[in-house]
């Protein structure tokens, strides 16, 4: 039934459910975001900054509410993909994706996980974005700690607008969880 | 004899499997429960994979286990491979610079100043005394960061999570003058060939004394929390022991050689770059275990605070990068004046400056141990060959000895203590 | 470093001990001694040099590879030895051919040598004879190829830029 085609009773009852499924969701993304888990996830210079943003007292990631990073990907929400994709690293992180639980999101972080970086090499596979689907790039060699957060805070807008997901299809990254 | 490089490669991972106890070679390194051994002779392999809390990067064991007790390591590395050492022959001679410095990436200085110091010996270029003592200076600003960095992950390994806000705190200040001197905060492009990219500002050398009177104040709170602590004492004293000779024979140098008792420092031993103006101690541990090494990198950052200081204090005046036009870009303003200038400009930024045909091996004191950069010219713009032997890819062969016979925890703390960098392992 | 003359004398040590075939040149540039010796003699040179000479080099810093294309025999291995009573270094290199790369493994005279040796025979293809885990470092173990011989492509993606955009096949592809 469209929209259009209901009237009086039907309408009303129509727009009540949606309206509290809307809040409720709404009050579910914005839980959500405001406890995303980062993943413990650092290959190369860009860890460091990863590290600076979360483990320095200045720029504090916990005041947006990712105080506990997971190492474990099973108990984490975000994957912060900071530094060089190697290709012998590439089928590894595929797997760790695939072990974290719905809903998750991936950061990549740096230039060398966007695209190959300035390491347009047969030792690099170019850019995340061919094994994994995602959300948020930031740029920058290593970027820097503010920048980061802005993006994790672009992040945080996505996961409460909750724009459309339906480019995971595409990457086939729906029900790919682990389950040994 | 079957050739090495026809034979597949699972055959040579059964090594490393469930096999009996019978003929282990007694260990060196003190040996915990080996009255025990003859009851569990079973052996468990585990991988310590790539992705774990405990390695620093992306660095892979295979451990073989018998209960607590580490019989065998197995490091698999190779996973941030990055073919830094192809493409920088793809690059200009100043260009690589940048492709080198992201090798060891918290030593980033580092890998510059052996990069440039081994062109600037096959060019036969001097450089001026002011570019020389600025070096000085901005290397040990970066062993005090290394170090700081070091001590912030280690401690989290251990336990201590106090050092790993209070480390990273201290580090965003010398970050703070990175940015100042150079505008990036890591990976500044500030060593060129020839001298330094740029002069310091003005206000630098006043934010630099703020920073070592602070830092020395800030170590001794440090050393008062973890010196006398009876819970890193008991996790690091008389733990991951090797003998200096081993050590010689692996090739390990830094801290982890000073620790086990022998002051080699290329600072010392082999002068470059003016460090022979500067007056500074070598701290030398007498055990080996890993209470020394992390003493030893402590009264290095002293003593690099000192070496700060003196360079500040004696900073000569004069040109920052040398006056040879053929090699180093020529000041701005000269641009519109001069038409020689403006064709040095040109030449350099389309072509770069070429290198005679040579080839040469120039080795600093980085803080991990001795890192060389080996450079082949062929006479072109761009290097035929660039090599860095890193520290932590040989500091890394020591790991099977330090963890050997000692329980699994002890051998984290030895990872931890080890300091290995991947990006310079992998390259 | 040991300068001209000295070199010159240590190369006539060496010929005098190991054999007179051994040593192929001497080279010194820029204050840096190198001594070129052939490839068989490779081990009883640097064995020499670790013990019997009468100023021992017992260190081995570095040992890498380069691929000296177009320039025969394409593939250099160099050891760089170090004294530390003497605070000294001295290079010694040797060529080799591409077809039969074989050189003899001194990883029991200096255990420094085995993760550089793994990593010269993963970028060059350099079989060292003896070493007791022959197999690749830095590339993923079954990798073919040789990366970083003169002659190995470069390899990456190629640049989009607006003349070529439309003809290079995406990932969507």
């Amino acid at each position: 039934m469209l929209r259009g085609q209901l009237e009086g009773k039907d309408l009303e009852e129509y727009v009540q459910e949606r309206v509290l499924l809307t809040r409720l969701e709404e009050a579910q993304n914005w839980a959500r975001k405001n406890a995303l888990w980062p993943l413990g996830f650092g290959l190369a210079c860009c860890a460091i900054e990863m590290i600076t943003v979360i483990g320095s007292p200045r720029n504090d990631l916990s005041r947006f509410g990712a105080e506990v990073i997971r190492f474990s990907p099973r108990q984490a929400d975000m994957l912060i993909l900071s530094g060089r994709v190697s290709i012998k690293m590439a089928p590894v992180i595929r797997r760790i994706y695939e072990q974290m639980l719905e809903p998750k999101w991936v950061i990549s972080m740096g230039a060398c996980a966007s695209s190959a970086g300035m390491f347009n090499n047969y030792a690099l596979v170019a850019g995340a974005d061919k094994f994994l689907p995602v959300d948020v790039y930031v740029p920058g060699c290593p970027p820097r700690p503010e920048a980061l957060m802005y993006g994790i805070i672009k992040l945080q807008d996505l996961i409460q607008n909750n724009q459309g997901q339906g480019w995971r299809e595409r990457y086939n990254a729906e029900g790919t969880e682990e389950i040994a | 004899m079957t050739d090495p490089t026809r034979v597949p490669y699972r055959e040579r991972e059964r090594s490393v499997t469930m096999e009996r106890l019978e003929d282990q070679p007694v260990s060196e390194t003190t040996a915990v429960m080996e009255s025990d051994a003859t009851e569990s002779e079973e052996l468990f392999t585990i991988n310590i994979g790539p992705h774990h809390p405990a390695t620093h990067g992306v660095l892979r064991l295979l451990t073989t286990l018998e209960g607590e007790v580490v019989r065998d390591i197995k490091p698999i590395i190779g996973y941030v491979h990055t073919g830094i050492e192809k493409s920088c022959e793809d690059q200009q001679y100043w260009k690589a610079i940048t492709f080198v410095e992201r090798m060891d990436y918290l030593a980033y200085y580092f890998n510059a100043m052996a990069y440039c110091m081994a062109v600037e010996r096959l060019l036969g270029e001097e450089v001026p005394a002011r570019a020389q003592y600025l070096r000085v200076i901005h290397l040990e600003l970066n062993r005090i960061a290394s170090h700081l960095f070091w001590i912030a992950t280690a401690a989290l390994d251990i336990g201590a999570i106090t050092m790993l806000w209070w480390g990273c705190r201290d580090r965003d200040l010398v970050l703070d003058l990175f940015e100042m001197s150079s505008g990036q905060r890591m990976h500044t492009r500030y060593f060129q060939v020839g001298g330094v990219f740029e002069d310091i500002p003005p206000g630098w050398e006043a934010q630099v004394r703020k920073f070592t009177s602070l830092m020395s104040q800030r170590i001794d709170q440090y050393e008062a929390l973890l010196d006398r602590n009876e819970i890193w004492l008991r996790r690091l004293k008389n733990t991951g022991v090797v003998s200096q000779e081993r050590l010689l024979a692996l090739g390990v140098t830094g801290p982890l050689l000073r620790a086990a008792g022998n002051p080699w420092d290329l600072r010392k031993a082999m002068p470059y770059s003016s460090y022979d103006h500067f007056e500074f101690k070598i701290p030398v541990g007498t055990v080996g275990d890993n209470f020394d090494r992390y003493r030893v990198r402590f009264a290095e950052m002293r003593e690099s605070l000192k070496i700060v200081e003196q360079g500040l204090d004696g900073l000569p005046e004069g040109p920052y990068i040398t006056t040879n036009r053929k090699v180093a870009l020529p000041p701005r303003h000269e641009l519109a004046t001069s038409m020689e200038a403006l064709i040095h400009h040109f030449k350099l930024v389309t072509e770069g400056f070429r290198v005679p045909p040579g080839e040469t091996y120039a080795p600093v004191e980085s803080p991990r141990g001795e890192l060389g950069c080996f450079v082949v010219a062929d006479g072109s713009a761009k290097p035929a060959r660039v090599h860095m032997r890193d520290p932590s890819f040989v500091n890394l062969q020591a790991l099977k000895h330090m963890g050997e016979g000692g329980l699994i925890a002890d051998f984290i703390a030895s990872i931890a203590m080890l300091d290995p960098i991947l990006g310079g392992v992998d390259r | 470093m040991p300068d001209a003359t000295g070199l010159e004398l240590i190369a006539q040590r060496v010929r005098d001990s190991v054999g007179d075939g051994a040593v192929a040149g001497t080279w010194f540039y820029r204050e840096e001694a190198t001594l070129e010796v052939r490839p068989e003699s490779v081990r009883e040179v640097l064995e020499y040099l670790r013990d019997r000479d009468e100023e021992p080099w017992p260190l081995l810093m570095s040992l890498h590879g380069c691929d000296y294309l177009p320039d025969e025999p394409r593939i250099g291995v160099h050891y760089q030895l170090l004294s530390m009573e003497r605070t000294d270094r001295i290079n010694v290199k040797t060529r080799l051919g591409v077809d039969e790369p074989r050189l003899p493994s001194v990883v029991d005279l200096f255990p420094t040598a085995d993760f550089q040796e793994r990593e010269v025979y993963d970028m060059f293809g350099v079989a060292f004879q003896g070493h007791p885990d022959h197999r690749r470092i830095l590339m993923p173990e079954d990798y073919e190829g040789f990366p970083q011989r003169r002659d190995f492509p470069i390899g990456g993606e190629p640049v989009l830029f607006t003349f070529n955009e439309h003809k290079l096949p995406r990932w969507y592809d």
